[in-house]
């Protein structure tokens, strides 16, 4: 897994509004097959970084790659396009289309983008659901459903066109425990069945220590009034060995004791 | 994929990359092969060729499962895809509710007219609530902002200013033009400044305005008093004891009722102005046109198009702030109320103006 080259490159991805910076000089990459966290406090800039990574938001300095592909500024349009098909996003909410039953909403991509017949399209869309576990809510309007149901049919939507990688930006804020756990199981399981790897923007602890192999944590603070990252590695290490007092102080909920970050 | 067939059993043996772009190559085969192959026999799927196979793969594996009535085997499957395939036939449902496709919602004359006879009476039912808030002002006082009616004023009239310029001048041109050309026969052109401003100022002003308010303001008054429902405000006003139709509903027709007179007033000059323009270019001075204004209308009907605007405005403010509260969920019902207002709010308009006639005509102004 090791050898091959990395599904996602980010070299010095910078962040500016105005004069304010979010985050600077973000460097990772994330290796195939892998469940890659990004974390760190509120308005830290993890859902910004997000955004670039997915391309919705050109960065202001930095070159992002994704399967090989430039999504930033220099690419062309193909090279961007090739890039974004492989990937899938679950947004916060969901972000379901409203006017679409479940159903509709993940075959909304297959209908698009494959040659697939219309009942194979359904076939594939509700083993989709099934997966995630919505079988019975397959006709079901997203007005209908709880937040829990929204972002596992977010993920089936994701899952769509079977991209090799997925984004989740905040798969477990807001659920309960049971199904928080479930969906971290969901996503062990993707990851085992489809080798998919994932990119999971989140703050939850004990969903951060049972799915993550390696994370980067943002932290607003990283050099002075500028953000950046300030830790990088398998979170379980981090949470044992890191002397840093904003990393210790996450992964120990507590207040850090220093106000400054190291 | 090929088929292989036995006495007692019937093999489909699938070969290379059964991704979205594979399944559809086959699915229909695969399908008849399934379907064809008789109750008494096993069907096989044979995976040992599979070089990669994701969830449409597995879904054209399950649904060939379906497709045949008798046993059926998988047989060289990797590890992983037998693993996936067990999950995905977990978790899907047995026996799936058919899907009947986005399909157009038929005609239906009888719930029409049910729609808007309900609407006609939650109508009525509104007004009653909004004379309700109204009379518990006094004890709410601080729920009503006056600024608020001031910020709800600025953007249905002052807003609207250009537009109203525009729009008048227009109306007065094409109005004064229109009927010159005819009457110019009968040597009665002087005339159409008396059909112009009695038109101007008893109707057509008051009509004006309230359709530009409703297309304006009407629907944005529902839009935003709609998404702050579908985003749980109004529970959360309520809850908090803040009476929505003081705080959001009440504001809005003041300001509503407030600024159509002055919109009126405003169309009317500019109408007044266009004809005068069409008059002098048919070569009337402009002492003679203004001379002629003075003779043909009288303060009462000015005051009368200013009444009604008013009554006009109460109507547009209400059915737009009612059409945003009676939301249902979603973006499309934000959509839908935007439309109710608008459509009801020049409805309504065109009802009231008839009422309005018959009125004025037994007072015998």
């Amino acid at each position: 897994m090791s050898a091959s080259p990395p599904i996602i490159d980010v070299a010095g991805a910078t962040q500016r509004f105005g004069t304010r910076t979010i985050f600077r000089d973000v460097s990772f990459s994330v290796r195939r097959g892998e469940v890659f966290v990004i974390l760190g406090g509120s308005g830290c800039g993890k859902s910004t970084l997000m955004k670039q990574l997915i391309g919705l938001l050109p960065p202001t300095a930095g070159r992002i790659t994704i399967g090989g592909d430039a999504i930033t500024e220099e690419s062309g349009a193909a090279e961007r396009d090739r890039a974004l098909r492989g990937m899938g996003v679950m947004f916060q909410s969901g972000a379901l289309f409203g006017s679409m039953t479940l159903l509709e909403n993940v075959m909304l991509p297959l209908q698009m983008f494959t040659p697939l017949p219309p009942e194979a399209r359904v076939a594939v869309a509700r083993v989709k659901l099934g997966l995630v576990g919505l079988a019975d809510a397959a006709a079901l309007m997203p007005s209908e459903i709880s937040g829990g149901m929204a972002k596992r049919a977010g993920i089936a939507r994701a899952m769509a066109l079977d991209p090799p990688l997925l984004f989740l930006d905040e798969p477990s804020a807001g659920l309960d425990p049971i199904t928080s756990a479930g969906l971290d199981q969901l996503i062990l399981d993707l990851r085992r069945d489809l080798g998919a790897t994932f990119v999971i923007v989140t703050h939850e602890l004990g969903s951060i220590l049972a799915i993550a192999d390696r994370c980067i944590m943002l932290d607003r603070h990283a050099y002075g009034d500028e953000g950046g990252i300030i830790a990088e590695g398998d979170p379980r290490r981090l949470r044992d060995e890191s002397t840093n007092p904003i990393v210790r102080a996450f992964f120990r909920r507590q207040v850090p004791q220093t106000a400054e970050a190291a | 994929m090929n088929v292989a067939d036995g006495a007692e059993r019937r093999t489909l043996r699938f070969a290379g990359r059964l991704d979205a772009d594979g399944a559809a190559r086959i699915w229909d085969n695969a399908m008849r092969a399934a379907r064809q192959t008789g109750r008494n026999r096993t069907l096989s799927l044979d995976l040992a060729d599979v070089a990669y196979c994701d969830l449409s793969g597995t879904a054209l594996l399950l649904t060939a499962e379906a497709a045949h009535a008798g046993r059926t085997v998988t047989v060289g499957a990797s590890e992983e895809l037998q693993a996936l395939l067990d999950r995905a036939r977990a978790t899907s449902p047995r026996k799936p509710a058919p899907y009947a496709g986005n399909q157009l919602p038929g005609a239906d004359p009888l719930g029409l007219l049910r729609a808007g006879l309900r609407s006609a009476a939650n109508g009525a039912a509104f007004i009653g609530e909004a004379l309700i808030a109204l009379w518990r002002v006094p004890e709410r006082r601080r729920m009503l902002q006056p600024v608020e009616v001031m910020r709800f004023a600025d953007q249905a009239g002052v807003r609207s200013v250009p537009l109203l310029l525009l729009l008048g001048t227009l109306i007065g041109l094409i109005l004064a033009f229109q009927s010159a050309v005819p009457m110019r026969r009968f040597g009665a052109d002087l005339y159409v400044v008396n059909l112009v401003s009695i038109s101007l100022l008893r109707e057509l002003g008051a009509l004006l305005a309230a359709v530009i308010l409703a297309g304006r303001t009407g629907s944005a008054f529902a839009a935003e008093i709609g998404t702050m429902k579908v985003n749980e405000e109004i529970d959360a006003l309520t809850v908090m004891g803040l009476d929505p139709m003081t705080m959001l509903v009440l504001p809005r027709m003041m300001a509503a009722m407030l600024v159509m007179p002055a919109m009126t007033l405003l169309l009317d000059i500019a109408g007044l102005a266009g004809m005068t323009v069409v008059m002098m270019a048919f070569g009337f001075p402009l002492v003679a046109v203004v001379t002629q204004i003075g003779r043909a209308v009288h303060v009462g009907d000015l005051v009368q198009g200013l009444v009604k605007s008013v009554a006009f405005g109460a109507a547009i403010g209400a059915i737009g702030c009612r059409e945003g509260l009676g939301t249902g969920a979603g973006p499309r019902a934000v959509g839908l109320a935007a439309t109710g207002a608008v459509v009801g709010g020049i409805v309504s308009t065109i009802l009231l103006d008839g009422l309005f006639a018959i009125i004025i005509y037994r007072l015998g102004f």
